[in-house]
């Protein structure tokens, strides 16, 4: 039942889906943040919308703090690359995400307008860093980076920080923010009224459209003109995990292969898109909370399609081929992993059922009466 | 070959971000605590003022908390960011913990805090005490999960190294979820931040009582700091013997340079209550002994002698010499995985292939080390004994000290004689001392540890990130810069909070 293979590749699909599930519920958070500009325009509007993810943000976070876990523990020389090699823009999003349980918990702490403001700074901040930056990670993924190992398999990463920031990266980096704004203002809709209810619903628009398409021209890029990896020597799937003994190849459009031999992967992308239309059609008929779960499905689809398009690929390596990081030679060993899955098994649907009961204790809109009750409790 | 500047620049910065998020956890662990302790006595006795003290100490428990929710994610990330060879070599058995921690601990308390702050008004008395115990038992299962973690890099239990894979691998994980080394630690580091939050609500009331204000709410609340603290400081000295005793069979390097026992003594030990031991001289100057009084409480015998660092030198030496065996082997099976006898030898003396790790410092190689050179990697195997002597001295005082005030706090409580204004100038002034003792000991632990990052198995300068020093400094000034500067607005913000107290915050004036 649980043989190498499969384990792996039940760690892969996981890892997949605390990401996916980073996305959906800290993805309105920092969407919030990126929007805060855009539909407040007093202090009164803004603590109203602070105060919509004020109780639930930190809860949505460890949903990063679970996802980064997770590579650590099931993808050990992938956290050691990714977050090594791209060190600079790890600084960068651990500076927003330091300020922001400071902005939220400390923004109303003095009634002083100059403090708010870079409170609110740093909250926007914090919303936009880490949705860009995300993206940006995601498309060097698909790109591949400059890396390679020693024999005592220590890695050395030898790309720059503006190597990271090219084109096609920074274009995923637009699909990011773009996708996260989408689910936050979809958010804001459920949990708003009057003027900001009115202001999100027209951000919701605004970001299906443009979800739509960097998404499209991201998948036209990969589609025509993009050097995928493909694996050209036998690998043995159950063995131990060393990416020194195998062969890959760059090849044109080899991100396309996976949908030739399994045509039903192509749901990931149209996930995306349909799920994206389905959004704007459904708060058109003002069913928001239908049009969050649609937005969380194209959230979802977005980015299985990164995974699902470079499967058994995890971290190519641009420079040296032959040692980039595979589902069947980067993971922990059996053990671990069983150790792992039979945890998460126990601890995620629990986790599951008490977050969804907090939400419920908090479900109803965040109005201005209720600031203006609870103005020294509440952010 | 390892650039030593890297190596130093990134154990100062881990450090330098450990010891900031150790400002703000001990006070979570503790105040989390406290808070439940409080809202049980409101659900209990209906008696309003106890759920004003919680809903007060909790304005500034959440000040304290999101400090350490920010340093927090830090030191997660670190691990890749820095430690990236670190990673590879241990994370097969090190990120599990991690991982449940994320799992287990930081939903619970991030899920249940916001309702701890936003819920008062929509659930029941029963339902948000449970919140609050929620929040409260999510840190206390943080803190254990880590401190396994902590506990598998002293004594790495339960793993083994894999050639094939270049890693220690998981082997046996009950025995590194009941290491005892873990065990004991996490008991003793809850106990220390439990005492920190006792010290913090009994410094704070005090400084109330002085100024003759909130006199109801600071009285009830420096008693159940009083009896909380007694219980925690007496746990945190107990468990701080029991770790030692732990250490003495475990890591006797540390226990020999904590103690700045250079050579033997015959057993039972006498314990230099004060001395000044020269790194140079190998030789601890000025000593103040007590006759036996080491040899009893740290081997718990009259007659197991406690090893000193002269003597481990020479072990570490026989060590190397059998890991330059494990490690000649493995350069066998790097070339030529199936060769039997090379495995044969690695499995032999796999248990000292770290030591033989020692050589990189000298020579890549390893093999060709010179005598000179094994002998100088023996040496290294001796962490800097001074700081690490006088830390563990000035935690064991602090320890003490706790103990006598949290007494001294109950017995006055009980006879109604709080308002002893001596007494309250001395618990006002003691609210420092938590954090100094907290962060010292966590300074014996791994200062003690070196030159070791996962105790004979990898040392730290080999665990490092492949970075350049340019981009350490530019990290490390970064940290220390935006530490300091959020530091300094949460203790502002702490004080302010203070200053205007539960009058403020409840929006009443009615507490004398």
């Amino acid at each position: 039942m649980f043989d190498y293979a499969s384990l792996r590749i039940i760690w892969w699909l996981l890892l997949g889906l605390l990401l996916i599930g980073f996305a959906i519920m800290d993805g309105f958070d920092l969407g919030i943040g990126m929007l805060l500009y855009r539909i407040t325009k007093n202090n009164d509007e803004r603590r109203i919308v602070l105060n919509t993810i004020g109780p639930v943000w930190e809860g949505n976070q460890a949903w990063l703090i679970l996802g980064a876990g997770a590579i650590f523990a099931a993808w050990p020389m992938l956290y050691a690359i990714s977050f090594s090699g791209f060190y600079f823009v790890m600084l960068l999003i651990l500076t927003a995400l330091i300020l922001r349980p400071l902005g939220f918990k400390y923004r109303s702490k003095i009634d002083n307008t100059s403090w708010r403001l870079v409170w609110d700074g740093a909250l926007f901040f914090a919303g936009l860093i880490p949705a860009l930056c995300f993206g940006i990670a995601i498309g060097n993924v698909l790109l591949g980076v400059p890396f390679y190992f020693d024999e005592s398999l220590r890695a050395f990463y030898t790309g720059s920080l503006l190597s990271l920031l090219n084109p096609f990266a920074l274009l995923c980096g637009l699909v990011s923010v773009s996708m996260l704004s989408m689910h936050g203002a979809v958010y804001l809709t459920i949990k708003t009224k009057d003027i900001i209810q009115q202001r999100a619903i027209k951000s919701v628009y605004l970001f299906v459209i443009l979800t739509i398409i960097f998404f499209a021209l991201a998948g036209f890029w990969i589609a025509y003109d993009f050097r995928g990896y493909a694996l050209t020597s036998n690998i043995n799937i159950e063995g131990p995990s060393n990416p020194l003994y195998k062969l890959v190849a760059p090849q044109l459009g080899a991100w396309l292969n996976n949908y030739n031999r399994y045509p039903w992967f192509i749901g990931a992308p149209a996930a995306g898109f349909l799920g994206a239309l389905a959004t704007a059609i459904l708060t058109v008929f003002r069913r928001y909370i239908f049009a969050w779960i649609c937005s969380a499905i194209s959230i979802s689809g977005i980015i299985a399609t990164v995974g699902l398009s470079m499967f058994p690929f995890i971290l190519p390596s641009s420079t040296y081929p032959n040692m980039s990081l595979m589902v069947w030679d980067t993971s922990s060993s059996q053990l671990t992993l069983l150790i792992m899955l039979i945890a998460t098994i126990i601890f995620l649907p629990l986790i599951i059922v008490y977050t969804s009961w907090v939400y419920y204790i908090l479900r109803g809109k965040i109005t201005h009466d209720y600031i203006e009750k609870n103005k020294l409790s509440v952010y | 070959m390892i650039n030593l500047d890297v190596v130093q620049l990134s154990r100062l910065q881990f450090a330098l971000t450990a010891m900031f998020h150790f400002i703000f956890v001990p006070l979570t662990l503790g105040m989390s605590t406290l808070l439940g302790i409080m809202e049980t006595v409101y659900v209990m006795t209906g008696r309003k003022i106890w759920r004003d003290m919680t809903q007060f100490w909790g304005v500034l428990f959440g000040i304290n908390f999101a400090m350490g929710v920010a340093t927090g994610i830090t030191m997660e990330f670190q691990f890749g960011t820095n430690w990236a060879y670190y990673s590879h070599y241990v994370g097969d058995v090190f990120g599990v913990p991690l991982a449940i921690e994320g799992m287990m601990a930081f939903f619970l308390e991030g899920t249940f805090i916001g309702l701890f702050f936003f819920g008062w008004d929509r659930l029941s008395k029963n339902a948000h005490l449970m919140v609050t115990w929620l929040v409260a038992i999510g840190s206390s299962f943080s803190a254990l999960w880590i401190l396994i973690a902590n506990g598998w890099m002293q004594h790495p239990v339960g793993a083994f190294f894999d050639f094939q894979t270049m890693r220690m691998e998981v082997t046996d994980f009950s025995k590194i979820v009941f290491n005892p080394v873990a065990q004991a630690k996490f008991v003793h580091t809850i106990s220390a931040g439990y005492v920190t939050g006792s010290i913090f609500v009994l410094a704070i009331s005090a400084y109330y009582l002085l100024r003759g204000r909130n006199i109801e709410l600071a009285k009830r609340s420096m008693t159940v700091a009083a009896a909380f603290g007694l219980a925690s400081a007496l746990s945190v000295v107990v468990l701080g013997d029991e770790s030692g005793y732990l250490v003495t069979l475990n890591q006797k390097m540390k226990i020999a340079a904590m103690e700045g026992m250079w050579q033997t003594e015959k057993p039972p030990a006498s314990i230099s209550v004060i001395g000044f031991p020269d790194q140079q001289q190998h030789v601890t100057r000025y000593a103040i002994k007590i006759p036996y009084v080491l040899g009893l409480i740290a081997t718990r015998s009259i007659s197991t002698p406690l090893l000193g660092i002269d003597d481990l030198v020479e072990q570490a030496q026989t060590k190397i010499y059998n890991g330059i065996r494990a490690y000649t082997a493995l350069q066998q099976l790097i070339h030529n995985p199936q060769d039997q006898i090379a495995q044969h030898n690695l499995r032999l003396d796999a248990n000292d292939l770290g030591y033989a790790l020692l050589l990189k410092r000298y020579t890549n190689n390893v093999v060709d080390a010179t005598p000179q050179q094994i002998k100088a990697a023996a040496w290294d195997t001796v962490p800097n004994v001074a700081p690490i002597f006088w830390s563990f001295r000035i935690m064991v005082a602090c320890g003490i000290f706790f103990i006598l005030l949290f007494a001294t706090a109950f017995v006055l409580s009980s006879r109604h004689q709080l308002h002893n204004r001596l007494f309250l100038w001395i618990a006002f002034l003691s609210l420092p001392l938590p954090w100094i003792a907290a962060e010292l000991g966590w300074f014996v632990a791994e200062h003690g540890r070196q030159p070791w990052v996962i105790e004979g198995i990898l040392p730290t300068f080999l665990g490092t990130s492949s970075l350049s020093a340019n981009s350490l400094f530019t990290s490390l000034t970064g940290f220390g810069i935006f530490y300091t500067l959020l530091t300094g607005i949460e203790i502002y913000l702490m004080a302010k909070y203070i200053r205007l107290g539960p009058e403020y915050m409840l929006g009443k004036s009615e507490h004398r």
